[in-house]
């Protein structure tokens, strides 16, 4: 054996080690940072009032109930109307589909669409939506959530199908399943963390956008649920609030700050455990 | 009876025993089979007989599974498999592109290679086949399901955790399971595609004893890679390579008088 080899090659190992080490911890400083910083100005806000109170005009005391509200309404709609979406082209993609050239062409377009920025499918809802209408809308806001929320699902659904054995798809043909019971009773089943998965992730997706919620919902500083008008919510309201030279206004842009992001922590975590659960059966 | 004669040699075999009681179930006619342009079966003609259990047996990639494959038309899920001939199944030609195949492998089950459980409990993988056919009450799919079980020589251990999940059960268990679900649907034929070989040695005696019983009210097909497994369980086998087959007779007079230099070459571990 020559030993000044064995030598070189274990200082190799140690160095990219060391540098692997060095990244990660950068990487969880990061994370630990931004979370920390939220803490530190966010936490004080904290309180019954955030959730009861409206916007407050400056100088005065006031919560985030509307943008809270607005964020709520718009991710539910945004779901309701972007997965039954993504799930079904992803099922069609990865079942019957499975072998044919329109698949590939919606794969690639779909991925397309996936790292598209928000602000560019804000714009087209604003184009397509709010110009038409003659103003902002949360109808508008939920929309182009939606439309973020499509590939994320496609994605998810194709993939998570994909992973479905086909001697499970053989099996239930083999007892005379038709293939829609095969897909909605067995694949899915066998699928069902995975798209949850997906779902969640997606949430956690939009809940933090912005850019397009500011060319469709606009904001609003009162409590409203009306589709056909501007809507609050918490990014534009973090947006407006930290942009401003008030200091409650900076306090409460903290706290929703912290509010979207324990609450996209959450989901993350909560994806994980389904996640985790699915690999161990 | 329609006894076809084997690819080779064409020397007519003199049949001492059971030829009356024998009757066909399935005889492939004249089978050719493609994946794409590669032709994996060619001119097989075979019958298969009620009550009894046929084993194909041979080296990989002779066919054998691409002809149970065919017999519940399991190719048509994938695109580019085509078979030309006729499989006629008590009077109907199965490779008919009319045919309805729900109806089709619901008279003619499958067990896999690999237990292949559905993610839901140990009841609702009985009970789910039995329910898309037959309108039963409650306590009627309760007692098709405990049938099942038995048939699957499970019910003793499954009896007190119905509403497990199947797929918590051992390798054996699942594939047990699997059977009675098979069996639950009430086919007439059974196709078992190596159904032990992902199996240990007790869960695989198990399993051949099961065949042997299940062998009085279905007509039987297995596919092995196991002889002694062939020379246990079948009453008739059948020798393929390279996508012919070589020889089909009484089980017994393969293993012991093949008549093909191939087949006693590949029975006596010569090649395969």
């Amino acid at each position: 054996m020559d030993a000044s080899l064995y030598a070189s090659r274990r200082r190799r190992n140690h160095l990219a080690a060391t540098a692997s080490y060095a990244a990660t911890f950068v990487g969880l400083t990061v994370l630990a940072l931004i979370l920390g910083v939220l803490f530190w100005h966010g936490f004080g806000g904290l309180s019954l009032r955030v959730f009861t109170e409206m916007t407050p005009p400056p100088g005065a005391a006031g919560g985030l109930l509307n943008a809270i509200v607005g964020s709520l309404i718009m991710t539910t709609l945004a779901l309701l109307i972007g997965a039954p979406i993504g799930v079904l082209a992803g099922t069609y993609m990865a079942e019957y589909g499975r072998h044919s050239r329109l698949t590939s062409l919606v794969r690639f377009i779909n991925d397309i669409l996936l790292s598209a920025p928000s602000i560019v499918v804000g714009l087209f809802i604003y184009y397509v939506m709010v110009r038409p209408m003659g103003h902002f809308s949360g109808i508008a806001g939920a929309v182009v959530l939606a439309v973020l929320v499509v590939p994320v699902m496609v994605r998810t659904t194709e993939d998570m199908l994909r992973l479905v054995p086909d001697t499970l798809r053989e099996a239930a043909a083999s007892i005379g399943l038709p293939r829609s019971l095969m897909i909605r009773r067995v694949a899915y089943r066998a699928a069902r963390a995975g798209i949850v998965t997906g779902l969640l992730l997606a949430v956690a997706r939009i809940s933090g956008e912005t850019a397009p919620l500011l060319f469709t919902a606009l904001n609003n500083q009162f409590y409203s649920t009306n589709l056909n008008a501007p809507m609050a919510s918490l990014p534009s309201v973090i947006f407006q609030f930290a942009l401003s030279p008030y200091k409650d206004w900076q306090n409460l842009a903290w706290t929703g700050a912290l509010i979207i992001t324990l609450a996209v922590l959450a989901m993350s975590i909560m994806a994980r455990a389904l996640t985790g659960t699915r690999k161990a059966s | 009876m329609n006894m076809v004669t084997p690819a080779t040699p064409p020397v007519a075999t003199p049949r001492l025993a059971d030829v009356p009681a024998l009757k066909d179930k399935i005889a492939i006619r004249n089978l050719d089979f493609y994946y794409g342009q590669s032709k994996a079966l060619k001119g097989i003609s075979l019958p298969l007989y009620a009550n009894r259990a046929t084993a194909f047996i041979g080296p990989s990639g002779c066919g054998k599974s691409t002809l149970l494959r065919v017999l519940n038309r399991m190719y048509d899920l994938y695109p580019n498999q085509r078979a030309e001939g006729q499989v006629v199944f008590d009077g109907t030609n199965i490779l008919d592109p009319g045919l309805d195949l729900n109806l089709l492998r619901a008279r003619i089950g499958m067990v896999f290679q690999k237990p292949t459980p559905f993610p839901m409990t140990i009841y609702d993988n009985i009970a789910f086949g039995i329910r898309l056919y037959e309108k039963l009450s409650k306590s009627e799919i309760d007692g098709r399901v405990e049938q099942a079980l038995q048939r699957g020589a499970l019910w003793n251990e499954v009896k007190d955790k119905l509403n497990a999940n199947g797929l918590s059960l051992s390798g054996g268990q699942q594939q047990r399971l699997c059977i009675a679900r098979t069996v639950a649907v009430r086919p007439e034929v059974i196709l078992f595609d190596e159904p032990c070989s992902a199996l240990d040695p007790i869960s695989t005696a198990k399993i051949e004893e099961l065949i042997d019983e299940l062998k009085t009210d279905y007509t039987i097909v297995i596919v092995t890679h196991n002889m002694q497994q062939a020379a246990r369980v079948s009453d008739k086998t059948a020798f393929m390579y390279l996508g012919e087959l070589i020889e089909f007779d009484d089980t017994n007079k393969i293993f012991t008088s093949p008549r093909d230099r191939r087949t006693q070459d590949y029975i006596t571990g010569r090649f395969g």
